[in-house]
This record gives C-alpha cells, sequence and structure tokens, in this order.
C-alpha cells in the first residue's frame, strides 16, 4: 500500500505541490491528471525517492521512504521502484540487452540473461535485444523502457507521460502495455499524465 | 556488466577522444621506458665492465678517452707507454694487480687485445670451446664475435691496423683461433684476445725485414697501450694517481670518476627526453581531462537514468574515475610495451653498430612506478568529472527532457 498524508513540495520558494491524503492498494492501478506544472512529475519523483519533499509522510509497501538516506534509499528504488520516463533515456551506445542488464547491475539485482529476455519478450521486442536503441521506432523503444522499468520485478511501476506524444490507437497500447507488465509481476502502477483520453482505462485516478 | 566493462562501453562510445589519450599517454609512458631500459643497461653494464678496476695507466691525452678505450673498448688508445712502466707498478707496495692491455688492431670490427689469461679471469669468463691462447698467434673469440663471425676453433684470420678494419692488413701473419669464450655479458663478448707478443709480433712483422740486432732494440722499445690496475689498499686511492700523473709520459685515470662524468654529459639529454615524456603524459591527463568533462553534458540523462535504476551518487562518481583508471591502465600498459618495442629496436640497431648490446626482453621493476604514475594522472583528471557526476541531480535533470 501506498498511503500520503500532508505532503507539501515546494520548489525555489514557490508551492509546487500540494496533497491532503491519497492512498493506493497493492496492484492497483491510478492515473494521476492535472495540467502541466501542477506538480505530477514532483509527484511521481518522491514516490521513487527521487525527491525530498519539503513536507509530509510517504509510506511505499510499509517502508517510510523519508526516514531512508542516500544510498539506502538508493538500494530501496533500486529493488522496488521502476520508472519510465517521458523521454524514454535508454543509454544510446549501448545495446538493448545491455540496458537491460544495466538495471539488474545497478539494482544490484542478480544479473540473468534468462529475466532480460523474458522480460523482452514479455513486450514483444525479444528479436530487438542486440540492437541500439536509436535504430528501433518509437514504439519499440517504449517498449524496451518499460521492459527496463520491470526487469527487476518492482512493486511500484511509475510512468511518466507515457502517451504525450503518440496517436490515439499508439496511446491505447502504451497503456496496455502497462497494464500487463504491471500485471504479469503484480506491481501497482502509477501514471502521470494531463492526457485526458487514457483517462477511461483507469479505474482510479487523482487530480492534482 | 560491472563498472569496468560499462566504462569501457562509454570509452568504445567517444573512439576518437579515447585513442588521442591512449597515444598521448603510450608514447609518454614509452618514452620513459625506453629511457630506464637502455640507460639502465648501459648504466648496469659499464657498471660490470669496470668492475674491480680501480685505476687506468696510460699515455697522456683526454682522461676520459683513456677510459673509453682502456676499458670499454670504444675509443681510439691515448697513445703507448713503455712496458717498463708495466714491471714498476708490478713492484708498487699500492697495486695489488696491474693488467697490461695492447691495443691497436681490429678485425672486422672487433677489437684484438693483446692480454694475458689474469684479463679473462678478471671478468670471471669461462670458455665455451678449446683453450686460453698460449703461443704466439694464438686467439680466443669473444662470445658475440665468435656468433657474429661464425669462425671456431681452429678458424685462422688476418688482423687489421686500426680498429674499424680499414687500415692495412696484417696478411702476413693470420691468428689462429684456439678458443671461445662462453658469454659473460662483459666487453670481452665483444673482443678477440690474444697474447701481448703476438701484437708485438705483428707489428714487427710489419716492419719488414730486420737483422737480429733491430729485433733487440724492438724488444727494449716494446709498449703496452693500457694497463688496469686492482689497488692494495684504499690509501692508493690518495697517493697513486699523484705519483703516475707525476711522471712526464703517463696518466691515469680514474674509471669511476670519468664515467660520472660522461653520465652526467649524457644525463643532460637524457633528462630532457624524460621531462619531454613528462610532459606527453600530462598531456594525456589534460586530455582524459577534456573528453570526460565535454562528455557530461550529452551524458547527463545517462548519469540521471542510471540514478532512477538505483545507482548511488558514489557510484556515478565511481563509474567516472573507473573511465580515468582503464584509460590510464591501457595507456600505461600500451606505453610499456611499445617502450620495450623500441628498446629491442634500438637493441638490434646497436648490436649490428657492434655497440653496447641492449634488450628490450627485460622487465625493471621501476616500470611499475609508470604504471603507478599513469593511473595517478588518470585518478587526477577524472576527479572533477566524477565530482559532477556525483552531484548530479536527478529530478531536475530529468524535469528538463
Amino acid at each position: 500500500m501506498i498511503a500520503v498524508r500532508n505532503l507539501e513540495h515546494r520548489y525555489e520558494g514557490s508551492r509546487a505541490l500540494s496533497l491532503a491524503q491519497w492512498q493506493a492498494e497493492p496492484g492497483s492501478r491510478w492515473l494521476v491528471l492535472g495540467p502541466s506544472g501542477c506538480g505530477k512529475t514532483t509527484l511521481l519523483h518522491i514516490l521513487a525517492g527521487l525527491v525530498r519533499p519539503s513536507g509530509g509522510d510517504v509510506s511505499v509497501f510499509q517502508t517510510d521512504i523519508l526516514s531512508l538516506k542516500g544510498k539506502q534509499l538508493d538500494a530501496w528504488r533500486g529493488a522496488n521502484v521502476g520508472i519510465v520516463l517521458q523521454a524514454l533515456h535508454l543509454i544510446p551506445h549501448l545495446s538493448v540487452r545491455d540496458n537491460l542488464r544495466l538495471a539488474q547491475y545497478l539494482a544490484r539485482a542478480p544479473q540473468s540473461d534468462a529475466s532480460v529476455d523474458d522480460a523482452l519478450a514479455a513486450l514483444g521486442v525479444a528479436d530487438k535485444a542486440a540492437r541500439r536503441p536509436h535504430k528501433l521506432s518509437q514504439g519499440e523503444q517504449q517498449r524496451v523502457a518499460i521492459a527496463r522499468a520491470v526487469v527487476n520485478s518492482p512493486k511500484l511501476l511509475l510512468a511518466d507521460e507515457p502517451t504525450a506524444s503518440l496517436d490515439d490507437a499508439s496511446a491505447a497500447r502504451a497503456v496496455e502495455l502497462l497494464f500487463a507488465a504491471a500485471e504479469r509481476r503484480g506491481a501497482t502502477l502509477v501514471v502521470a499524465t494531463h492526457d485526458s483520453r487514457v483517462k477511461r482505462h483507469f479505474e482510479n485516478t487523482l487530480q492534482l | 556488466m560491472n563498472t569496468a566493462s560499462l566504462a569501457g562501453s562509454y570509452l568504445r562510445a567517444r573512439p576518437l577522444q579515447t585513442a588521442l589519450s591512449l597515444l598521448l599517454l603510450a608514447l609518454g609512458a614509452g618514452t620513459i621506458v625506453t629511457l630506464m631500459l637502455v640507460v639502465g643497461q648501459l648504466e648496469g653494464r659499464m657498471g660490470r665492465d669496470a668492475r674491480g678496476i680501480d685505476l687506468v695507466i696510460g699515455a697522456k691525452g683526454s682522461p676520459m678517452q683513456l677510459i673509453l678505450s682502456g676499458i670499454y673498448h670504444a675509443d681510439a688508445p691515448t697513445g703507448n707507454v713503455p712496458l717498463s712502466a708495466v714491471e714498476l707498478l708490478s713492484k708498487n707496495r699500492l697495486v695489488k694487480r696491474a693488467i697490461p692491455l695492447a691495443l691497436g688492431d681490429g678485425w672486422k670490427g672487433y677489437r684484438i687485445v693483446g692480454a694475458g689469461k689474469e684479463y679473462v679471469e678478471h671478468y670471471g669468463a669461462q670458455l665455451a670451446a678449446g683453450r686460453l691462447h698460449e703461443k704466439s698467434m694464438e686467439a680466443v673469440l669473444g662470445h658475440e664475435v665468435a656468433a657474429r663471425t661464425g669462425v671456431g676453433v681452429g678458424g685462422k684470420f688476418a688482423g687489421a691496423h686500426g680498429i674499424g678494419g680499414d687500415g692495412g692488413e696484417h696478411g702476413a701473419t693470420p691468428y689462429t683461433v684456439v678458443g671461445v669464450l662462453a658469454r659473460s655479458d662483459s666487453v670481452l663478448d665483444r673482443l678477440v684476445l690474444t697474447g701481448i707478443e703476438s701484437v708485438w709480433h705483428v707489428h714487427e712483422e710489419h716492419q719488414g725485414p730486420q737483422d737480429e740486432q733491430d729485433r733487440k732494440a724492438m724488444a727494449e722499445d716494446r709498449e703496452v697501450t693500457v694497463i688496469l690496475v686492482q689497488y692494495a689498499s684504499p690509501l692508493a686511492a690518495a697517493m697513486l694517481p699523484r705519483q703516475i700523473n707525476a711522471k712526464s709520459e703517463l696518466q691515469a685515470a680514474s674509471p669511476a670518476y670519468e664515467t660520472a662524468r660522461l653520465f652526467r654529459m649524457v644525463g643532460a639529454g637524457v633528462e630532457a627526453l624524460r621531462a619531454f615524456a613528462a610532459v606527453l603524459i600530462l598531456a594525456a591527463g589534460l586530455s582524459v581531462f577534456i573528453a570526460l568533462y565535454t562528455a557530461l553534458e550529452e551524458r547527463r540523462y545517462d548519469l540521471a537514468v542510471m540514478r532512477t535504476l538505483g545507482a548511488s551518487p558514489a557510484r556515478l562518481f565511481g563509474l567516472l574515475l573507473a573511465e580515468g583508471l582503464v584509460l590510464a591502465l591501457l595507456g600505461a600498459l600500451l606505453g610499456i610495451a611499445l617502450g620495450h618495442l623500441f628498446a629491442s629496436a634500438l637493441g638490434a640497431w646497436l648490436e649490428s653498430q657492434q655497440q653496447y648490446p641492449v634488450t628490450g626482453l627485460v622487465f625493471r621493476i621501476e616500470e611499475l612506478w609508470v604504471l603507478a604514475a599513469a593511473l595517478g594522472v588518470g585518478l587526477a583528471a577524472s576527479l572533477i568529472p566524477a565530482w559532477r557526476a556525483y552531484r548530479t541531480d536527478v529530478s531536475r535533470t530529468l524535469a528538463q527532457g
């Protein structure tokens, strides 16, 4: 369970995010909606332990992540959180397979080619394993980014604007892929977007 | 995947900059290693050749020339001294041993040295074949002489006046090879040894027909070229050179002093090369720094992504350091290999010139210092980029794109 209370974050003096209370059940799928600049990305970064909020409590699966310091927080993130970034940010000079191996290595997870291939196969890009990311289509790159986010079987899968630059059909498919990936690992999914097209797919929405 | 392979993949991603850094580092380290090998071997070799010889006595002239010709056989002799000087020295209480040498002839660029058995014994050389020379016109070849000329026991050859082989041949009086010395890693390897009488004999023959009286006169005038002296006591160092130099026709030169003087002169050149190599290594460090630092801008998303994947700032710091260190390690290893290659090439050339042998096939412990210095430079060059990577603000970087 994810539990957030009295969350406040100020960025350079002005209020960037304010969230009185929010709870998400394990395995649930949430859409965080709101206009640009309302703090959606900030909320994801706080949940991932990348940003320390100005105030409030954040508990993710019984871990008070604000009490974790430095390396502990990094290790917790590596083990528990998968992130799909808006710009994907695959490492350009590493092959698709090495991008996933990198995720295992940095999370200090056991390095297993079997789980790398499994994650790629589940997203339908097993045949692209040896390619460099820039040789792939945008849609294929997104699949690889999702595979990289879930290769360590995170409990929490975060996605930031995954459909922003996609047409309707691609946007729907991206959401399906995220659902499938989260469901396969039993992960809680939190998607931040300003794209209301995908709203109907989610049973839970958080409006910021 | 590990830090080294990840660092390696980033180095491969910018091949030109990596190659430039490697090249500069390899050239710098290679130059230093070459100098270490060549200077070290020459010093060691010259030290071995001069061991146990406290003083060289010969005709007046340049003391360094006397040492170079008398011990190392690398220069023309200063002239001759009367045989009576040897007898005088042998009787001197300050002298433990006096070895007279008669020089002046050569064969195929190798020097023919007229000397007694004690000269061979002094260097502890062993026979590989045959025996030492006993009778007149018998010769013993040094290891390298025999190997390069292919002449063995039983062979005959004629010496030539002068060292380069450009003087007149003593064709009428050939030498017979009676022995070949085993390799002793001393100057003997490059010498042809014979009795002093043989050298006299060759030159007396050279002067054409003579009667009994001439022969007698010549015997009285007999000369040697240099006398190698070993002191009987430390006291001799203070007294003997002064005694010798007071005699108008004799000169005494100290090998220790003259070789030190020689190395001081050569040393300036060596120091200049060493400084040049140090500049190359510093330039390599700068090249590593610039490569890592300029790459940071395009890598900031990679670094931020690595943080989202669970890397701590310390691991990003380590990754950048590893890139500097991997470069330095490869550059230094390449440089050490290059140094040995240079030394081997130089050795092959020196050998073809019948000069001091130098090999690239020995490893000197000082080379580890080159490795350590290169790693130090790599570390220093990557510290600032690594610190910037450490300070990556993940959230802000990702928010920008």
